[in-house]
């Protein structure tokens, strides 16, 4: 087998895919999972070690952002680079999908725009950097009173749409989109972390954990740090009505400890650097709180579903094997149930490698 | 009661789950095959990489435990009937006395005694064990042959070449799977198997098997043409036959299968036969599907005393190489103009047929569409004019979101 894929994948097989030491936590997948690691950790907490690499980009920084490019510009710039790459190669190997092919150039494109581009010209601008496709509970300070009062007490026209949009897009687009479509249409269409996810982590997908155990866990802790969040939320703005209560001393400090264990540990370190070992996804299963709001509102609140076509299953498992979210799809289909989780992104491979027809993402 | 179900195939394991969800009898699978239940529509996608032997597992491993079905990994070698009831001997040197036994013996080979059909090298692919064989024989081997025409056939020919065998395919018929699509159906399923690279050789049977020097391993095979094509790795998929030694022995009336009312009843009492290996007054039902059915209604009839099976609006599927086919109801292959509508796309590798009687729908098929089955034997069921299943075809349509429409 092939350790690097230089050639162009056949159109949605799998062959070889379990007996590949990338794909397959061979001795190349530890390597690559170390380095993703280490990378993420000298980002967060070490970064004089990149000072020199963050140099070789200074006028791509120069050129987009007006200022010398920092460890955070070659963060951006590495990842987008990954999630366009990849992105390419996802391309190539779902060509045969449409499904596949709108959503991965979605994924591109406002990886390309909104998580890269428009920041940089946002601070070029002197504005305040600005993600248009990140919202609360994922960037839990985008609805801190800082930001809001900031945003929406503002004269100036640019950061009051941004108040504005921030809030709408919780409050309102949120459940309604959900409603409509599930989950997906942010987690795998829109998402940064899908993003990534969806292209660069393809390849480890059926590395997910499948068993009931690893089900449970997963329940308990994303629920888990949505409530922190929720409660770290909720502290910042007591203590912003009310500086004189007993908790306002702590409600910068837990906002801390979220950022350092959920935002940088959970979403990075493990989050990207176990891509190879637990596949893609262990971010969006285990910790996201975006994707447990989401996820709530797709058990409860949504017309998505994946049906199942009668009783065509054969119980082989190509879609539990390859759910990237662990999902034992089987599970359902063999019974001629229709899959309704709180954790399907709705990344229909599920229904591409399912070789009897079987499975469909609809909005019924 | 003990309930003892020999054999851990689809049919033996849905009655298993169904007998535990009705009842809280003692019940206990045995399998010589298999320690657990693995799917074996599933061996294919092993072979060529896409899963994990474990990955085919249905269900995991505690859910045995948890639901009080005994496994047991075991040769049955013979069943035998007392007054006291019966009781069932086990290679291992233990026995087993039991109230119930359920025949879920599935099906073996059918090989036809071929000059050099036990070389080495030459294989089924039917059960586990071929699994592990064809690792060993596709070892350092370039050429392939692949006997038979069917759907089995079609999957070895398609894990061989992903191995990166070059592979030659004997089929009986002049066209591909001829027997059971009509002609255009034939046609793109040819074609497309042919594009893959596979040496398709049509109207062709095989004459024997030729082994290498010092009497080794497999070195070509004789086709009825009496061409000479090179082979390290033979597959032989000429069909399956119901595997009835076990039942015979035991006294068991047996014809092809173990003979059974339409409950399933064989000549003994107490003892039934679902799935490949038991046959019906009207013959045998090879069909995974219908084994599965046969194990659930088993179940109900051991438990509830349910009346005779009855099969529903025939269905299957089958996927040949990237194209997916799916059929309901009635499709014959002499279909044409005249009893059917039929469409194709550009690209001539999606199809659909709506068979009618008439005017009234019998049958739908589907080359690279999914139809959605709910939808298509309601439509056959209810005897739904051809007119009316045109114009509301979407409705059965399954494709994927944004899939090029079907306009049939």
């Amino acid at each position: 087998m092939n350790y690097i894929e230089l050639t162009v994948p056949d159109a949605m097989r799998n062959h070889g895919t379990m007996w590949s030491r990338w794909k397959n936590r061979g001795v190349p997948a530890y390597l690559l999972a170390l380095v993703l690691t280490g990378f993420y950790i000298l980002v967060y907490w070490f970064p004089e070690p990149l000072a020199p690499l963050a140099s070789l980009l200074d006028p791509l920084a120069q050129l987009l952002r007006g200022s010398a490019a920092d460890r955070w510009f070659l963060y951006g710039t590495v990842y987008t680079v990954a999630v366009l790459v990849m992105g390419v190669r996802m391309l190539l190997r779902y060509r045969t999908q449409r499904y596949h092919v709108y959503r991965t150039l979605t994924l591109m494109t406002v990886q390309l725009m909104m998580s890269y581009l428009i920041p940089a010209l946002l601070a070029r601008m002197g504005s305040k950097e600005f993600y248009f496709s990140y919202f609360w509970p994922l960037k839990p300070e985008y609805l801190f009173p800082s930001n809001i009062s900031a945003l929406v007490q503002s004269d100036n026209g640019l950061l009051m749409f941004m108040g504005f949009w921030t809030i709408t897009m919780t409050v309102v687009a949120t459940p309604v989109l959900t409603y409509f479509y599930g989950k997906r249409w942010y987690c795998s269409w829109v998402c940064g972390c899908g993003a990534l996810a969806e292209t660069a982590g393809d390849p480890f997908r059926q590395n997910s954990d499948k068993t009931l155990t690893a089900w449970k866990i997963e329940r308990w802790m994303v629920h888990s740090v949505l409530a922190s969040v929720v409660a770290v939320t909720g502290l910042i703005w007591w203590a912003n009505v009310d500086p004189a209560s007993p908790v306002a001393p702590y409600a910068q400090d837990a906002n801390n400890v979220y950022g350092f264990l959920i935002g940088s540990v959970f979403s990075g370190v493990i989050g990207v650097g176990f891509y190879p070992l637990m596949g893609a996804r262990v971010w969006c299963r285990f910790g996201c709180p975006m994707a447990a709001v989401l996820g709530l509102l797709q058990k409860y609140a949504s017309r998505f579903r994946i049906t199942t076509n009668g009783s065509q299953c054969i119980s082989c498992g190509n879609c539990s094997t390859h759910c990237e979210m662990g999902i034992d799809v089987r599970a359902y289909a063999q019974r001629g149930e229709d899959i309704k989780r709180s954790s399907c992104v709705g990344c229909g491979v599920c229904a591409t490698v399912c070789p009897r027809g079987v499975l469909k993402l609809e909005n019924k | 009661m003990r309930i003892v179900i020999i054999g851990n195939g689809v049919a033996g394991i849905t009655a298993a789950r169904y007998l535990r969800k009705l009842s809280d009898h003692e019940i206990i699978v045995v399998s010589e095959e298999a320690p657990y239940h693995f799917s074996r529509p599933a061996m294919m996608y092993v072979s060529m990489g896409h899963m994990t032997f474990d990955n085919t597992k249905p269900y995991e491993d505690w859910f045995w435990k948890k639901n009080r079905i005994e496994l047991m990994h075991d040769t049955v070698i013979a069943v035998a009937s007392s007054n006291a009831g019966l009781h069932i001997s086990l290679r291992s040197g233990s026995t087993i006395d039991a109230d119930t036994i359920i025949f879920a013996t599935g099906s073996e080979p059918a090989w036809f005694g071929w000059t050099g059909e036990h070389l080495p090298g030459v294989q089924a692919y039917v059960h586990k064990s071929d699994l592990e064989a064809l690792e060993r024989n596709v070892q350092g081997a370039r050429n392939a042959v692949v006997v038979g025409g069917g759907l089995i056939g079609v999957e070895a020919a398609e894990v061989l070449h992903a191995r990166g065998l070059h592979v030659t395919m004997l089929v009986r018929e002049s066209g591909f799977y001829r027997r059971v699509f009509p002609a255009e159906e034939s046609d793109i399923i040819t074609k497309h198997i042919a594009a893959q690279g596979i040496d398709l050789r049509l109207s062709t049977e095989l004459d024997r098997i030729v082994g290498g020097e010092n009497g080794g391993r497999v070195n070509h095979v004789i086709s009825s043409s009496g061409e000479c094509i090179q082979a390290d790795v033979v597959i032989l998929a000429t069909g399956v036959k119901p595997t009835i030694d076990l039942a015979t022995q035991s006294g068991l009336n047996t014809d092809r299968g173990v003979l059974i009312n339409d409950r399933f009843e064989t000549s003994l009492p107490n003892v039934f036969a679902i799935g490949d290996c038991a046959q019906f007054e009207h013959g045998v039902e090879q069909l995974w599907y219908a084994a599965r059915a046969h194990g659930e209604h088993v179940a109900r009839v051991i438990i509830e005393g349910a009346g005779p099976y009855v099969r529903g609006t025939y269905f299957n599927s089958a996927k040949f190489f990237d194209l997916e086919w799916q059929v309901y109801g009635v499709i014959p292959p002499e279909s044409d103009e005249s009893n059917s509508v039929y469409w194709n796309d550009a690209s001539s590798t999606r199809s659909v047929r709506i068979a009618h009687n008439n005017g009234i729908v019998v049958g739908v098929h589907g080359i690279g569409v999914r139809l959605r089955q709910e939808t298509c034997v309601n439509w056959i069921e209810s005897c739904t004019s051809i007119d009316i299943v045109q114009k509301q075809f979407q409705k059965a349509v399954f494709d994927p979101e944004f899939t090029r429409k079907v306009t049939v």
